[in-house]
């Protein structure tokens, strides 16, 4: 079976700094799949250069196995991609909704059931009492919310998640796993990036561990030990003390 | 009655500075681009339209709904093939390309036009005036003022209103998370330079009309709608309609007090702005 999005001997990097040395990944549709790895370890520029936020060579990255990479991330959007960046990244000096409709307004064509403003708010109740508030006034919780709606009424096939829990109260972050399960129900793929590995662990399918640009860890998320998980995390060295 | 005929005369060519400012407002703001062809570009329309009336007998509403049309499309063909190319973070590879291209362009039009000053026909538009009380107050100043105001209120709506307005405003903020929902910022680059150049071809109109146009005026142009972008606020829409105003009033107040100080009063307006308040009167924030 072609899988939805893959990737082949990924290289990528910023400027002359190389960040990823080769990165092997598959994504089924409805699957949620975790990336793990300590800071650097390149999480974030794969799931940019995925985008198309960084420039790889079109046979490194695959969406049912026709090759993508290296398109400008406005045509990613088209082929089903969309990403809830590291940082929010919302358009200040617009309100809740006018953050979302611009989404909406340049989505890809919707595969099955379409998101819509009206979904998105069903999803997340405050969003619909704060439609009309500038952004910048919202928590920080409230603007991940933003940045996750925004991200999925571009009607993904794949939604890509860079840290959604940084920098949330606990509480927060319960409230915005508890609503990716709602996001699959469809057959979206999601892409967690996910710093808390016990969390990435539980609300994943399979995961992927990164160190130094290299994957040294995959496979199902349940059958995976700590001690595994510690081992490719840390390095080896590490994981003989 | 003389200061308060100096201010209606100030609104009045506010309203053709404004026209100005408007695009550049639209520029700066959207792609943080100065772009210092702006004048020439008013001045390169004017001879067009010029060049349009006496070779294939236009009148000036004819030149003016050419002109418009012609400007769009060269606004979006600067910002495909030169501007795209140098937009980003850094200010300055735009500002240098501009500026080069101003020269290019005012050389370019001396040899096309010589350096000969022209002007449009307006059919007695031009001397037309009608009495409001003890002021009289010239038809074609209105008419400028009119349009102005209705091309500050309709751009603004487009920003605020519509999906292209949206898209603008999410490439403004954040260019790259605009492109991350599907936005291609090169489009909406250029429409906004399109906008931009477009309504410059109502200010080529009414400048040739009130007044005369050469190859080397562009920099004065310039100045002007510099000037009251600055003053309103670098890239607000009502900001530089504003701007323009205040710039038009203290200029016709300058005059009264004596011929030569117009011009310099509306220069040092500007400077008191800057030093006192250098994000603009409008601006919310600095």
């Amino acid at each position: 079976m072609t899988p939805l999005l893959s990737t082949h001997g990924l290289i990528a990097g910023y400027g002359d700094m190389r960040a990823l040395h080769g990165i092997d990944l598959t994504v089924n549709s409805g699957e949620t799949v975790a990336l793990i790895g300590a800071n650097g370890a390149g999480k974030s520029t794969l799931l940019r250069a995925i985008m198309g936020l960084l420039p790889v060579a079109p046979e490194m990255i695959r969406l049912d196995g026709q090759p993508v990479g290296g398109r400008a991330p406005h045509r990613m959007v088209r082929e089903g991609l969309a990403i809830v960046p590291e940082g929010r990244r919302l358009f200040t000096g617009m309100s809740v909704e006018e953050n979302l409709r611009v989404a909406s307004e340049h989505a890809a064509k919707p595969v099955a059931e379409p998101w819509t403003l009206e979904r998105v708010f069903a999803l997340f109740p405050i969003l619909r009492e704060k439609a009309r508030t500038p952004v910048e006034n919202l928590s920080g919780g409230q603007q991940q919310m933003v940045s996750i709606g925004r991200g999925l009424l571009a009607q993904p096939r794949i939604l890509l998640c860079d840290e959604i829990s940084l920098g949330l109260a606990p509480k927060v972050v319960r409230e915005i796993y508890a609503a990716l399960p709602e996001i699959t129900a469809n057959g979206t793929a999601l892409v967690l990036v996910e710093q808390d590995v016990g969390l990435a662990q539980r609300a994943s399918h399979r995961l992927y561990c990164l160190l130094e640009g290299r994957v040294t860890l995959h496979g199902t998320s349940g059958e995976i030990s700590r001690d595994a998980i510690s081992a490719a995390y840390f390095g080896a060295s590490h994981a003989l003390d | 009655m003389h200061w308060i005929d100096g201010i209606v005369q100030g609104v009045l060519l506010g309203g053709l500075y404004a026209q100005y400012a408007l695009g550049m407002a639209l520029m700066f703001g959207v792609m943080k681009i100065v772009n210092v062809t702006h004048g020439d570009l008013v001045v390169l329309l004017a001879l067009i339209g010029i060049s349009l009336a006496n070779v294939a007998g236009l009148g000036p509403w004819a030149v003016l709904a050419t002109l418009v049309p012609i400007g769009a499309a060269l606004g979006w063909l600067l910002q495909r093939a030169l501007l795209n190319r140098v937009v980003g973070n850094d200010p300055l590879p735009s500002l240098i390309a501009t500026f080069g291209l101003s020269i290019a362009l005012q050389n370019a039009m001396l040899v096309i036009w010589s350096a000969d000053t022209r002007s449009l026909s307006g059919g007695g538009i031009q001397q037309a005036s009608i009495s409001l009380g003890p002021i009289f107050v010239g038809v074609l100043p209105l008419i400028v003022l009119i349009c102005a105001t209705l091309l500050t209120g309709g751009l603004d709506l487009t920003m605020r209103r519509t999906r292209f307005g949206r898209s603008l405003r999410a490439a403004s903020a954040d260019v790259e998370a605009a492109a991350m929902v599907g936005v291609n910022p090169r489009n909406v680059y250029a429409a906004a330079t399109a906008i931009a150049v477009g309504i410059l071809g109502f200010a080529a109109t009414f400048q040739a009309m009130r007044s005369t146009v050469a190859p080397a005026d562009g920099p004065f142009q310039l100045i002007f709608a510099f000037e009251a972008v600055i003053i309103g606020g670098l890239g607000s829409i009502w900001g530089a309609f504003a701007g323009a105003m205040i710039l038009g009033i203290s200029q016709a107040i300058g005059f009264r007090i004596s011929p030569g100080f117009g011009i310099l009063a509306g220069h040092l307006v500007f400077l008191a702005v800057l030093a006192i308040r250098p994000q603009g009167i409008f601006q919310r924030r600095a």
